[in-house]
């Protein structure tokens, strides 16, 4: 009877857990969508910002947050991708394989603050590309490419070893085999790995906070090598900069709105991606 | 021919895979470069252990003792928040929630874990802040407490996530050996699964922390900022990342500022470095414990 009551109890407390958390996350979600629709419009995606920020749309913000993430997901998918190919399919069990391991598995830990010092001194003055778009998608590309490089190797290792061996059974060579075999058949996992970085990167602001991005301009970016809007960091400068707090609170609403949706929905994209193709291989 | 082709393919491979290693030593020089003057110019302790960070004044002060304990305040807080509702949430997803629910339940908590960390920035300034002052009566709602919290919540889906894959881990013989002896659920799961998955749920512990200690924008909208050394919960703070994003702007390049910037980089970098070690050292044993290899 008592291990009855424990058990209810125990199990009771975890609900609470479960609930309190989604309880949380919920809120937050309803507060920024409910506030922030109320700003939303055909205008504020489409306009630049007037008025000195008090008015107008945010659409530059937007093109820069795009820019920056397929900027960046150009660098590290390739870099990402091959790294995984060389840990999955040609790495001999060696110490330098495992120092590799252990730099991909520290890299994914470094703080997003501290990849933007890196920016800063290695892209923005090092090589002089000063605050711009590119500085900012290298930085970003160095900050996903151990999320890259993990997706891709699962996609990789979930590769049956029969499939490698058929056609090395027919003749082809190793890299044949990689290049008509293995890496047709893990495309989908790397694919869902590589729409996941997209959208840790779009939301991402530290690393771009002295790397690419600016407060205001009138227009988009004329070259990769000028400074950016990004919708993070405009979120950020209006709520801390500028002189009319009460317009800029709800610029940020629809700002954090659009973030937070692009953001979502781009992750769950590639979650229910990835859960169907894990259910295949099963 | 196609023998030159195969090696020139495997060096192309072998030269990329070397780029993680390159950025990682990378970051460490250019943090060590950038960084070291600043130890050199203002002393190793006076640095580390000074009480005074007012770096614009002259004489400028660069002790960073308070961003320190900033960053150390919010981080406890954070962890008190995520680790009980972020395991209790793994349990409950792994141990009771039916295959349906739980098919549902994961997924969204793992979208969650995505939600960008300028969202609960701006959430924790707007609506948690004022909410935290006028209930505690309060002269500012922006501080290390609200920090802890909004952190807390945000790192949650994060702990959630990787505690419940190492619960998953754990093999179901181990509990049907356990139910079999007439235990109950609520037994197996506190005397069996969850020891056997404790030191992968305590490598959830840590890249929570870890992530805690490195998170910027949060902390920068919420902690309010001020550089003093915290007695309570409820006072103003400044971490040490949100001291970094605040002041890199107005830092001339080479300054003592500058230099010492990076050095709470460099300081940052070594924290959530052994952070990153520990977590793999506790589930590589974790793995060999469940006979599951490397």
């Amino acid at each position: 009877m008592r291990k009855q009551v424990t058990q209810n109890l125990g199990f009771g407390l975890l609900f609470l857990c479960i609930t309190t958390a989604l309880f949380f996350l919920g809120t937050i979600i309803y507060f920024i969508t409910v506030r922030g629709v109320r700003i939303l419009s055909w205008d504020f995606l489409t306009e630049v910002p007037k008025e000195a920020m008090t008015a107008g749309g945010v659409a530059p913000a937007i093109m820069g947050t795009f820019y920056l993430t397929v900027g960046s997901i150009i660098i590290a998918l390739p870099l990402g991708v091959a790294c995984a190919i060389y840990l999955t399919e040609y790495s001999p069990r060696s110490f330098v394989v495992n120092i590799i391991r252990m730099s991909i598995n520290n890299l994914a830990g470094v703080p997003s603050v501290v990849f933007g010092l890196f920016g800063l001194a290695v892209f923005v003055k090092l090589f002089g590309f000063g605050v711009s778009v590119f500085s900012g998608c290298c930085t970003l590309g160095i900050l996903v490419l151990p999320q890259i490089i993990s997706a891709a190797q699962e996609a990789l290792l979930a590769v049956p070893q029969s499939y490698r061996e058929a056609s090395l059974a027919l003749g082809a060579t190793h890299w044949q085999t990689i290049r008509s075999t293995v890496l047709p058949t893990a495309l989908p996992g790397i694919m869902t790995g590589a729409i996941l970085s997209i959208g840790r990167v779009a939301g991402e602001t530290a690393p771009i906070l002295f790397t690419a991005a600016t407060f205001y301009m009138r227009g988009f970016p004329k070259s990769i090598f000028s400074e950016v809007m990004a919708l993070p960091y405009h979120i950020y400068a209006l709520m801390t900069e500028g002189t009319h707090p009460e317009q800029q609170t709800q610029i940020a609403y629809g700002c954090a709105l659009i973030l937070l949706f692009l953001v979502l929905s781009i992750s769950a994209a590639a979650i229910i991606l990835r859960q169907r193709q894990r259910k295949g291989y099963e | 021919m196609d023998r030159l082709k195969e090696k020139i393919y495997k060096w192309i491979f072998t030269l990329l895979a070397f780029a993680s290693l390159f950025f990682l030593v990378g970051i460490t020089l250019t943090l060590f470069i950038e960084g070291l003057p600043a130890f050199q110019e203002v002393g190793f302790f006076d640095f580390i252990l000074g009480q005074d960070w007012y770096p614009t004044y002259s004489p400028p002060d660069y002790g960073i003792l308070p961003l320190i304990l900033g960053t150390l305040w919010v981080t406890i807080g954070a962890v008190l928040i995520c680790v009980p509702i972020g395991v209790g949430s793994a349990l409950f997803i792994n141990e009771i929630a039916g295959k349906r629910l739980k098919s549902i339940l994961k997924p969204i908590i793992e979208i969650l874990a995505g939600i960008p960390s300028i969202v609960y920035g701006f959430f924790g300034m707007v609506i948690v802040a004022p909410f935290i002052q006028k209930l505690l009566n309060l002269p500012v709602g922006l501080t290390a407490f609200t920090g802890s919290l909004m952190l807390g919540i945000m790192a949650t889906p994060t702990v959630c996530s990787i505690s419940e894959d190492a619960l998953s881990c754990v093999p179901r013989s181990f509990r049907e050996a356990s139910l079999a002896v007439g235990a109950t659920r609520w037994q197996t799961l506190t005397k069996v699964t969850f020891p056997a998955a404790a030191s992968g749920i305590s490598t959830s512990i840590i890249l929570g922390m870890s992530r805690a200690v490195g998170e910027t924008m949060t902390v920068l909208m919420v902690t309010g900022g001020a550089a003093v050394i915290p007695h309570t919960f409820f006072q103003a703070v400044r971490p040490m990342t949100s001291t970094i994003a605040a002041e890199m702007g107005e830092a001339v390049m080479g300054s003592t500022h500058y230099h010492a910037l990076f050095g709470i980089g460099l300081i940052l970098f070594f924290i959530t470095f052994i952070f990153n070690i520990i977590a793999e050292l506790i589930s590589r044993r974790f793995r060999l414990k469940l006979g599951l290899g490397r």
